[in-house]
């Protein structure tokens, strides 16, 4: 974690979408009277993603004016919280996991790709599409290395299907999400080792597997 | 009470009681940063970890309380260690984490002498630091006028964060970020927007935040110390009086739980520099329209060919909001040995008056009462403006919960919810009448009915305080008719009864045009007086009142003379002189005394102590010092009738209220942000 | 080896339906009204009587959680909250609860929350975990539509359920930062006591509990507490959900009988250490928390709490890190050591200023840019901050690097003198990480 700054450039308003004000009040409602804080985190996430995965001013003040906290509590969220973007990101934001079980499993050679392709760390690349970070463990070490573009994750990453994926990103040309090398989620490769009653050796053969996987 | 053993020593405390406060009992001290009586614990500066027997690791003895001790596998009192090898273990280890980052600057930073974190590290740290690496850098951050920052200092204790949340109720400061990179600052560097901002300084236990106009200016050993009271406001505060040679360099707040806690408005705090622009230093005489400086022989030979040129009843005097009960019974007395009767301390135009009894113009609840109030209905009044560290204390009594808070009069910004009632008499009349927010006064045992200034100076003012004191329904038990004043002379004023006598002219005719032939103005610079009469203005600085003087008489400020306050509740309080008055510039009193000869009318003392002797002989209670002298509350049979209109606030600008504050440019610029603010808010 | 008929997460890999018919059809949402007809107290001693301990790290006895809730007050709601925060380094099984049979937990919520008298219940899962939440929700709204929970649910205990979420801060699967998290402030630890029991969420009784602890619930009730007290080891009770990553040929999430031997989890279900066990180094059994196990140490251990504890590590998550031969462990730990601190919250003092100090040092012994001295410097540091932190956090960062001490100080003494030997080599590979 190092110093968090809004940007320097920031627009003059910010407003929640009808259809996202709907949600918010769905939010809101969750919480019991007089709690509304507790939406902060949800309401400011939501302002992120509408509003090209980063949180800019107003729209700390608007959250709070909402949420009727002083803005200070909800900068200090805003800041507390890593997920929160207070800059300009790429079209694809890649969160790169660098934690011990990503280490261990090759992300050195993921954020080679990335330094390489994109540059350094936080900075837009200049085609506007990408800009990376690394971060703390996203929780799929089974599936290590990995990152996270946007929303989704990608895992069982080598350098090789990395730079793939980046190319099919960049290009517009449709991605898999989840793992790289064809697994379903985290079972071993090769061939399950548990649950073979309900699923066969590969998963689609059992009396229980689903016929769509969806 | 439960009892508990700390290093052998058996005590006997309340349940309740955090074991640092059962340790402080038995005489154990605990070094603390983030622990503060009057703030929530916050347990994270970990200096204080005690050993409790029984527990796996040391605990934060301030957040651990005694009731959540168990006894011993045999019935054992709990045992708590606080000189234990392991004990020393974790408070050097907690030092030295404070300090790795610390910069070595004391001998440049203002804390330096004062400092929490330089006495532990002494008592509590080790000589030498093992940390090699660069120590954090940390940016300072733009809080306001009053706190200038040194971030680099910063041990995050949030002491700072706490006290806006808590008691300014502002929430102006936060921490940002996180872990190691976690900073202390405001929304965006914004100024804060306290009036009690400056407390935060006290309360840093390290030179991260510091007094801004003090910066650089003097180390806490040179100062001589004088204990006094604050006059910024009806409240008076305790406070300290920090000297240099002749110079006062900063006024910092003392204890009293009954008024002020530990905590002292901005403007009571940094006036400083007001008491040192714009003084009188010297006499002056008006010579063909303009004021020319004159001996005080000179000024009162002006004086005398005046008053002897017309008759009692056209002679009149005004007290002003700073001045001591000693002056004004000084100048009541020559007035009565003139034989004159138009004399007011209400330049306001307040419609209070002693003849209705000490409990109809004071804060009968007390301060420390407000804590017991289970409503509270203002009217007229903005607490937050007129006396901020009393409206802390309403915030304090809010926290708590269950807090009905009624307002009727301007829709101002409090730190806590109110329900806003209405603006002016018409609602107060619809109260009066039962209905509405009444119902929850009269369910209430202890109601607190708040009546500021704004209220009692309209015409109907009478009626407004009938009103109020019939919504308080005062008890045997209990009177909860609460008079906000906003100047400090005021009931030691009333109590002394400077209101017109039989016949006399009070403030408001006393300077229509061609009431008066001559007029002594004691430091009444909140009131014009219309051209006409021959003013002799003696006070402190060449504020208003001066402007329009046509004798000047210089004076000593609050801090440069040894002077009784009586604060709103009625309780009497002594200020002690910290400091000499500048050039010639004399103490009230001994002026009055002098001025007496002159005028052929002299007064029965020539020192300060003969003065009180005689202060003391006619009102008796002036002599019992921070007690409140019980008074009646008794109306005339005559009914009162409101007259429509709104409530205005007696403060319109809380940093400008009187002549010193009005001197001072740390209070303009404060001033000119609160207003800056205020803009910015209606757009 | 467990039989897959006592296997209780049985779409661990999603290649069953996640959606409500598909879980039913696993045996989820079976007679969930017969379970809570048999009252609070029997569940209560069902869980007891199963040997249940937390499935989050510290390992603390489910059943006797539960029974610390005070009696129902009607101004002070008890909640039962989830804590889905999965956010230790080597753990990933909550993730596939929630994405591939989010209804076992579901149906585990709503039997907590009676058990506790709590009739609302919110699921905080980290940030990140995008799809999981929504998949979580979407099972959520299926079981409102189905009117297996709600105001008037056909399981006859009024119950709300609600899904929430964090923003990337791996404290908030602290529990009471997690509340503090819940409540829309920052993620900082409270003072304990009061406990949450006390004073929870928005100052009322709360329990919060793991997901993993909270899924089992229903089938344990099902299927008895004996049943699930069958395996593992005394006091190390029952089925669960071990994580492996690392250097093993095929890393997986994987369910299990608690004590299994590491050999055995690894040979079975993970195709051997990469490179053989010869090839072994270490492992860090229990998420990055807990202090790394020597080859030798653990290599026939029993995989669970106090087994570990024996081996002054910890069963923790049960995130299995394996480490082999290759690794760099000097650098992994120290990648762990930057984890923490820049995870630490900042509120208190050692950890705020312990986690980054200790990472600084270890960078630097990481190319052998140290005094050997500092060694023992670094190991008291670690013990400056163990224990006297508000949060475990404290203890957490402290813990890897007493165990890289512990178990390799000669590495950090080779890395020292080979600096020592020739302080004008190129330098070791340049390391940093984000923008420091």
């Amino acid at each position: 974690m190092s110093v968090r700054r809004l940007a320097d450039e920031q627009p003059a308003n910010f407003e929640f979408t009808p259809e996202n004000l709907v949600w918010v009040e769905a939010q809101i409602a969750k919480y019991p009277e007089g709690r509304q804080a507790s939406a902060v985190i949800p309401l400011l996430w939501q302002a992120q993603k509408q509003h090209n995965y980063w949180l800019p001013k107003p729209a700390i003040e608007k959250v709070a004016e909402m949420l009727d906290m002083p803005f200070i509590r909800v900068l200090e969220v805003a800041t507390f919280y890593t997920m929160f973007n207070l800059e300009p990101v790429g079209r694809f934001f890649i969160q790169m996991c660098g934690t011990t079980p990503c280490m261990l499993r090759g992300s050195d050679d993921i954020k080679a790709v990335l330094q390489r392709r994109v540059g350094e760390q936080r900075k837009v690349s200049a085609d506007g599409n990408f800009c990376w970070l690394e971060v703390e463990c996203l929780g799929a070490c089974c599936n290590a290395p990995m990152v996270q573009i946007n929303d989704d994750y990608y895992e069982d990453l080598s350098a090789q299907n990395f730079e793939t994926l980046l190319d099919d990103l960049a290009a517009g040309r449709p991605v898999h999400i989840g793992s790289q090398t064809g697994r379903s989620t985290s079972e071993p490769a090769g061939g399950l080792t548990s649950l073979t009653s309900f699923y066969g050796a590969d998963g689609h053969s059992g009396p229980a597997s689903a016929t769509s996987k969806s | 009470m439960t009892k508990i053993v700390v290093d052998g020593v058996e005590v006997d405390v309340p349940g309740e009681y955090t074991l640092l406060q059962a340790c402080e009992e038995a005489g154990a001290e605990i070094p603390r940063f983030c622990f503060h009586e009057r703030l929530s614990i916050a347990g994270n500066c970990r200096m204080c970890l005690v050993e409790l027997k029984g527990a796996p690791k040391p605990i934060a003895s301030c957040a651990w309380s005694v009731k959540d001790c168990r006894p011993g596998p045999n019935g054992e009192l709990p045992t708590v260690v606080t000189k234990s090898p392991t004990v020393k273990k974790a408070r050097n280890g907690v030092m030295e984490f404070l300090l790795i980052n610390h910069p070595l600057d004391c001998p440049i930073c203002d804390q330096g002498g004062e400092c929490d974190l330089q006495d532990q590290a002494m008592a509590f740290g080790v000589d030498t630091s093992r940390y090699e690496e660069n120590k954090r850098a940390v940016e300072d951050k733009y809080i306001g006028p009053l706190v200038r920052t040194s971030m680099n200092r910063c041990i995050h204790c949030t002491r700072c964060v706490r006290f806006t949340a808590e008691v300014a109720g502002t929430g102006d400061m936060g921490a940002i970020g996180r872990g190691e990179d976690m900073e202390i600052t405001t929304y965006l560097e914004t100024a804060m927007g306290s009036e009690l901002q400056g407390n935060v300084a006290d309360l840093c236990p390290v030179g991260a935040l510091l007094p801004k106009p003090y910066a650089f200016k003097a180390r806490p050993w040179e100062l001589g110390k004088t204990e006094s009271i604050d006059v910024m406001d009806g409240l008076g505060s305790a406070i300290r009086v920090d000297v240099r040679g002749r110079e006062v360099m900063r006024i910092l707040p003392r204890v009293n739980e009954a008024v002020n806690e530990e905590w002292i408005s901005d403007k009571t705090r940094q006036v400083v520099d007001g008491l040192k622009s714009q003084r009188l230093d010297r006499p002056y005489i008006r010579r063909d329209g303009r004021l020319v400086a004159a001996s005080w022989g000179e000024a009162f030979a002006a004086i005398a060919a005046r008053v002897s040129a017309t008759t009692p009843a056209r002679i009149g005097a005004l007290a002003g909001d700073l001045a001591s009960v000693e002056d004004m019974f000084a100048l009541k007395s020559l007035m009565q040995g003139l034989g004159v009767t138009n004399i007011d301390c209400r330049q306001d135009g307040t419609k209070l008056h002693p003849a209705m009894g000490r409990a109809s113009y004071i804060f009968n609840p007390t301060v420390a009462g407000i804590e017991q109030a289970d409503a509270i209905l203002i009217i007229g009044s903005n607490p937050r403006k007129e006396s901020p560290v009393l409206n802390a204390r309403i915030l304090k009594r809010w926290r708590m919960g269950n807090l009905p808070v009624g307002l009727i009069g301007e829709r101002v910004e409090l730190t806590y919810d109110y329900q806003y009632l209405g603006a002016g008499a018409e609602t107060l009349a619809e109260l009066a009448s039962g209905r509405g927010f009444a119902e929850v006064l009269a369910k209430a045992q202890r109601p607190i009915v708040i009546v500021g200034q704004g209220a009692l100076m309209r015409t109907d003012g009478l009626a407004v305080l009938a009103a109020a004191a019939k919504l308080a329904h005062p008890s045997p038990e209990w009177n909860g008719l609460a008079i906000l004043h906003t100047a400090a002379a005021r009931v030691g004023g009333l109590d002394l009864g400077f209101v017109p006598g039989a016949g006399g002219l009070d403030a408001w005719a006393m300077t229509r045009p061609g009431a008066l032939d001559v007029l002594f103005n004691l430091g009444a610079d909140e009131i014009d007086v219309a051209p006409g009469a021959f003013v002799v203005y003696q006070g402190t600085h060449g504020d208003r009142g001066a402007h329009r003087a046509d004798v000047i008489l210089p004076s000593a400020a609050y801090t440069e003379k040894s002077g009784t306050y009586v604060n709103m509740e009625g309780r009497v309080q002594f200020a002690d002189r910290a400091n000499f008055a500048p050039g010639d510039a004399r103490e009230d009193w001994a002026i009055l005394r002098a001025l007496s000869d002159v005028l052929g009318a002299t007064l029965g003392f020539d020192s300060l102590p003969a003065l009180r002797k005689a202060l003391y002989a006619a009102h008796p209670h002036f002599a019992r010092l921070d007690a409140i002298e019980a008074g009646g509350l008794t109306f005339a049979t005559q009914t009162f009738e409101l007259q429509p209109g709104a409530f205005t606030s007696a403060v319109q600008d809380f940093y400008l209220t009187n002549p010193i504050a009005r001197a001072s440019a740390v209070m303009a610029e404060c001033s000119a942000l609160a207003k800056g603010r205020l803009q910015q808010a209606a757009e | 080896m467990l039989d897959d008929k006592d296997r209780i997460f049985t779409n661990l890999y999603g290649f069953g339906d996640w959606r409500l018919r598909g879980a039913q059809s696993r045996g989820a949402w079976d007679n969930t009204k017969g379970l809570i007809e048999k009252g609070k107290d029997w569940i209560i001693e069902e869980m007891k009587a199963s040997g249940l301990r937390g499935r989050g790290g510290a390992g603390f006895p489910t059943g006797l959680k539960w029974s610390f809730m005070p009696k129902p007050d009607p101004a002070r709601p008890s909640y039962l909250v989830v804590n889905a925060d999965e956010s230790e380094p080597g753990t990933c099984k909550d993730r596939e609860i929630m994405r591939n049979d989010p209804h076992l937990l579901i149906e585990g919520c709503m039997i907590a929350s009676f058990a506790m008298g709590a009739h609302a219940c919110y699921i905080y899962l980290r940030g990140e975990y995008i799809l999981e939440r929504e998949r979580l929700q979407a099972a959520v709204e299926e079981c409102y539509a189905a009117n297996l929970v709600g105001k008037n649910n056909a399981n006859g205990w009024p119950f709300d359920i609600y899904v929430h979420h964090g923003a990337g801060a791996y404290i908030c699967g602290e529990e009471t930062a997690l509340l503090e998290s819940l409540e829309g402030k920052k993620g900082m630890p409270r003072l304990k006591p009061p406990f949450p029991a006390n004073m929870g969420l928005y100052g009322c009784p709360t329990t919060v509990n793991n997901v993993e602890s909270i899924a089992v619930a229903p089938t344990i009730l099902r299927r008895g507490a004996s049943w699930f007290a069958g395996f593992g080891a005394k006091n190390n009770t029952g089925t669960k959900l071990f994580c492996i990553s690392g250097h093993v040929n095929t890393p997986c999430n994987v369910e299990e009988a608690m004590s299994i031997t590491f050999r055995e989890l690894i040979d079975r279900h993970c195709g051997g250490i990469r490179g053989g066990w010869d090839n072994l180094l270490a492992v860090i059994p229990g998420g990055s928390s807990v202090p790394c196990v020597p080859a030798h140490e653990i290599a026939d251990a029993a995989m669970d709490f106090d087994t570990l504890r024996g081996l002054k590590s910890g069963l923790g998550t049960a995130a299995v890190i394996v480490l082999d031969k290759s690794t760099d462990i000097v650098r992994a730990i120290t990648r762990i050591s930057y984890f923490y601190k820049h995870e630490s919250c900042g509120q208190c003092t050692p950890c705020r200023e312990g986690t980054g100090w200790m990472w600084r040092v270890l960078t630097r012994m990481c190319e052998g840019r140290a005094q050997k001295r500092e060694i023992d410097m670094l190991l008291e540091v670690s013990m400056q901050i163990e224990g006297h932190t508000i949060c475990a956090l404290g203890d957490a960062a402290a813990w890897p690097v007493q165990g890289l001490i512990r178990h390799f100080r000669h590495e950090i003494e080779k890395r020292i003198d080979d600096y020592a030997a020739n302080p004008h080599s190129d330098p070791v590979l340049p390391f940093g990480v984000a923008a420091e």
